[in-house]
């Protein structure tokens, strides 16, 4: 398309604003469940009423879920006539804009001055856009909003790991994050949704960790034996009792996605994104004239 | 359910416990990471001397903490360009990073609640002993239903710390909460932790 490509700034500005006040049906449905497995008169009950009312009342007013609109994280997978410079432009212009129609809290703050740059632009990596060529003639462009609350609680482990009786394989990753969730008790916004890489090195991994974030929430792992893993560590995580907002209950996790990837000899790495509640990840499909946000 | 209007007596604390649920309303401010860092260097260790206009903010804002309510909260706020603000997305900020600075604001300066998320540990749940105070949980990410509760944005405080830093002077009406530490010693997180880590310890046959 070279110079003729297209402006895809006002759909991109679309794409944030409904991930930041509109959550993911599967997300919404998940919690639902969670609320039927709490006992009456409980704070976890309480929690879960407040946390979908604030759901529905955020699509209904189109405004943000979360005042953490957290650091923007673009997956971008387009066919080789595309821009990565074009669109990497258009998404920093649309970041900002959503920054000034209040769908974003301007977040980026410089390291070192401690200046908010009150727009959401910050260095390379603010916000976050991850591109990939891919085949075809579909561009895709997916968002996660991901607040600095679960982001704090995140962890990385590098095995084997003697404190806790972790070695080198699944029993051993079982064990460091299942520590992960008693860790981070309800301070990441419980009942969160565990992202967790085996492998990579410590930059790969944890990237990997957020990008498994992307799958939906009811499908099964395609891999056998991390699809148990999955259902194990959702089962034993939920056991811990930490529950909805920290007060105790039922529903920890709303579930687990696992991934894993090559690693050196040396090294064997787990890493644990933990996203709360507020799963706030939408995708952007753009086939020609036509643009949808499935 | 219990309702609570601020400025908040001695009493009226030592009656709450764990576990109740509150609905709160009158004038509080928010105040987090870079508020908290510069009330206690600069009013309390006096590890650097005020500058600016730091001794105006301080005398504005004492009348508004004593008996009142710190709130640990950046919110979204719209009409930044005409100064007409209004909060549109105002949930709490996980409180843990206030721990090394909490006790210290809240005997400085009496103030009788802290409001957050994912509770503090043991040096804010002895001033609430002694000042005495409580730590009212929000719904964290309830952000959108909280700022239905904020009546009136009142003025802002140090708005070069940013939007989320500055310190937000806020009228709200039956903003809800649970009390999840109270001025009796107790704290919901120190049990539902303890008991976390005895059901890690038998998941992990340790």
């Amino acid at each position: 398309m070279g110079v003729d490509m297209r402006d895809l700034s006002p759909e991109l500005l679309e794409l944030i604003r409904l991930t930041s006040t509109e959550l993911p049906p599967d997300v919404e449905a998940a919690l639902h469940d969670a609320r039927a497995r709490e006992q009456p008169g409980s704070a976890a009950l309480g929690a879960l009423d407040s946390i979908l009312e604030n759901i529905g009342l955020a699509r209904q007013k189109s405004s943000p879920i979360c005042q953490d609109t957290g650091t923007p994280l673009f997956f971008v997978r387009h066919p080789g006539d595309w821009s990565t410079r074009a669109l990497r432009d258009q998404i920093r212009g649309a970041v900002a804009e959503a920054t000034k129609k209040s769908y974003l809290r301007p977040n980026a703050v410089d390291s070192i001055s401690g200046k908010n740059s009150g727009n959401n632009l910050g260095d390379g990596a603010f916000p976050t856009i991850h591109f990939e060529e891919i085949e075809g003639d579909e561009l895709t462009v997916e968002l996660i909003l991901k607040g600095g609350g679960c982001e704090n609680v995140g962890a990385q482990y590098s095995l084997p790991d003697g404190w806790l009786g972790a070695g080198r394989d699944l029993e051993g990753v079982r064990r460091v994050v299942l520590d992960a969730v008693h860790q981070a008790q309800g301070q990441g916004c419980a009942p969160g949704v565990l992202g967790v890489a085996i492998g990579g090195d410590r930059g790969s991994s944890f990237a990997a960790s957020k990008e498994v974030l992307l799958r939906p929430m009811n499908e099964p792992n395609p891999d056998r034996q991390l699809a148990a893993l999955e259902t194990r560590l959702l089962e034993e995580g939920n056991r811990l009792g930490i529950g909805p907002m920290g007060f105790g209950g039922n529903t920890t996790l709303l579930g687990v996605k696992a991934t894993s990837l090559h690693r050196l000899p040396a090294s064997y790495f787990v890493s644990v994104s933990y996203m709360c509640w507020a799963y706030r990840r939408r995708r952007m499909i753009v086939h020609g004239e036509d643009v949808r946000y499935p | 359910m219990q309702t609570l209007t601020l400025p908040l007596s001695p009493d009226a604390i030592r009656r709450l416990k764990v576990g109740d649920a509150v609905r709160l309303s009158g004038i509080l401010l928010t105040g987090r990471d870079t508020a908290h860092k510069w009330l206690v260097e600069t009013f309390i260790r006096k590890t650097r001397l005020p500058a600016g206009d730091d001794l105006d903010v301080e005398r504005a804002i004492r009348p508004l903490l004593e008996g009142g309510a710190i709130y640990h909260c950046g919110p979204v706020v719209g009409g930044l360009e005409t100064k007409d603000y209004r909060f549109v997305a105002a949930g709490p900020t996980t409180s843990t990073r206030e721990e090394p600075y909490q006790g210290d604001v809240m005997r400085h300066f009496q103030v009788r609640a802290v409001i957050g998320k994912g509770g503090m540990g043991l040096r804010t749940l002895e001033a609430c002993g002694e000042v005495p105070g409580v730590y009212l949980h929000a719904i964290g990410g309830a952000a959108t239903l909280i700022a239905q509760t904020v009546t009136r944005v009142i003025a802002v405080h140090k708005l070069d710390f940013g939007v989320p830093e500055a310190m937000w002077v806020i009228e709200v009406r039956d903003f809800p909460a649970v009390v999840t530490m109270d001025a009796h010693g107790k704290s919901l997180h120190a049990e539902v932790e303890a008991r976390s880590a005895e059901r890690l310890a038998s998941l992990l046959g340790a």
